[in-house]
């Protein structure tokens, strides 16, 4: 599978940040404490983060730290800590239909895993294209993608605006 | 590196995400599944931009991870909402719009 033209060093850490991730978003859904599976998402999160330095996306790994890491947890925690009396280990975390999931999730990605490989093989990225730099993104958000750019700034403002309506106590 | 490598740990934590949210009862973990998910759409894009060389994807991405913060932004306001009518956010319990 790895043939000797492949970036060793980046096949290496690509390896021990995915191991990492899978063990924490397996830990995510499977620990038994609300507040353990916000750090562990953490883990994820910044996972993805240093996966994302490795395909050249640098601005959007800096966007992920930012956003996620600095505010979603943080809208996490809170959202635990105001929801809940006690902090540790429950055991009503889990539905009466847990075992559905599992093979739902097993034929998923089994037909994922397949489809993929038969769709792309042993396809390389390229080892040298061109760096999208954070010119060219803004380039690409303010030119042709502006009318997405102003829908989400429209999405945001209705969701601060919901948010403040739904939490507020009258 | 291989473009799979990057795929198989999109599909892979896409799964898992799944199963959380199939499996899990507490809305804030549900939520947090529903991060995941997000977060493996967001690797498939990433790569898929740097196999076709443009800045789409990577744009796109951007706009996923807004959409993302806004959307647990009104659902911990709606389940704090819950918590707040029924003292529990434990989705089995929400059965008061069942016909």
């Amino acid at each position: 599978m790895f043939a000797s033209e492949l970036l060793i060093a980046q096949n290496i850490g690509f390896f021990i940040i995915a191991a990492l991730m899978v063990v924490g978003a397996l830990r995510v859904v499977t620990t038994s404490n609300v507040v353990h599976a916000a750090l562990w998402l953490v883990v994820v999160l910044a996972g993805a983060a240093a996966q994302y330095v490795l395909l050249a996306a640098e601005f959007v790994a800096v966007t992920q730290v930012l956003v996620y890491i600095g505010a979603v947890m943080v809208l996490f925690l809170f959202g635990t800590m105001l929801t809940r009396a006690r902090i540790g280990a429950e055991s009503d975390l889990n539905n009466k239909n847990w075992f559905v999931g599992l093979p739902v999730a097993l034929t998923l990605l089994a037909a994922m895993l397949i489809a993929l490989r038969d769709g792309f093989g042993n396809e390389k990225l390229p080892a040298d294209a061109p760096l999208v730099s954070t010119q060219v993104l803004s380039d690409q958000i303010f030119g042709p993608y502006l009318l997405p750019f102003w829908a989400l700034s429209f999405v945001l403002l209705a969701a601060v605006i919901g948010a403040i309506v739904l939490a507020r106590r009258d | 590196m291989l473009l799979n490598e990057f795929l198989f740990l999109g599909a892979i934590l896409f799964c898992i995400g799944v199963y959380g949210v199939i499996v899990r009862k507490n809305a804030v973990l549900v939520l947090m599944s529903i991060e995941l998910i997000l977060n493996s759409v967001n690797i498939n894009l990433l790569a898929f931009s740097l196999r076709n060389g443009s800045a789409d994807g990577q744009t796109f991405a951007l706009y996923v991870i807004a959409v993302a913060a806004a959307e647990v932004g009104v659902g911990l306001a709606l389940v704090l909402l819950v918590y707040r009518n029924s003292r529990s956010i434990s989705l089995d319990e929400l059965s008061e719009m069942k016909g």
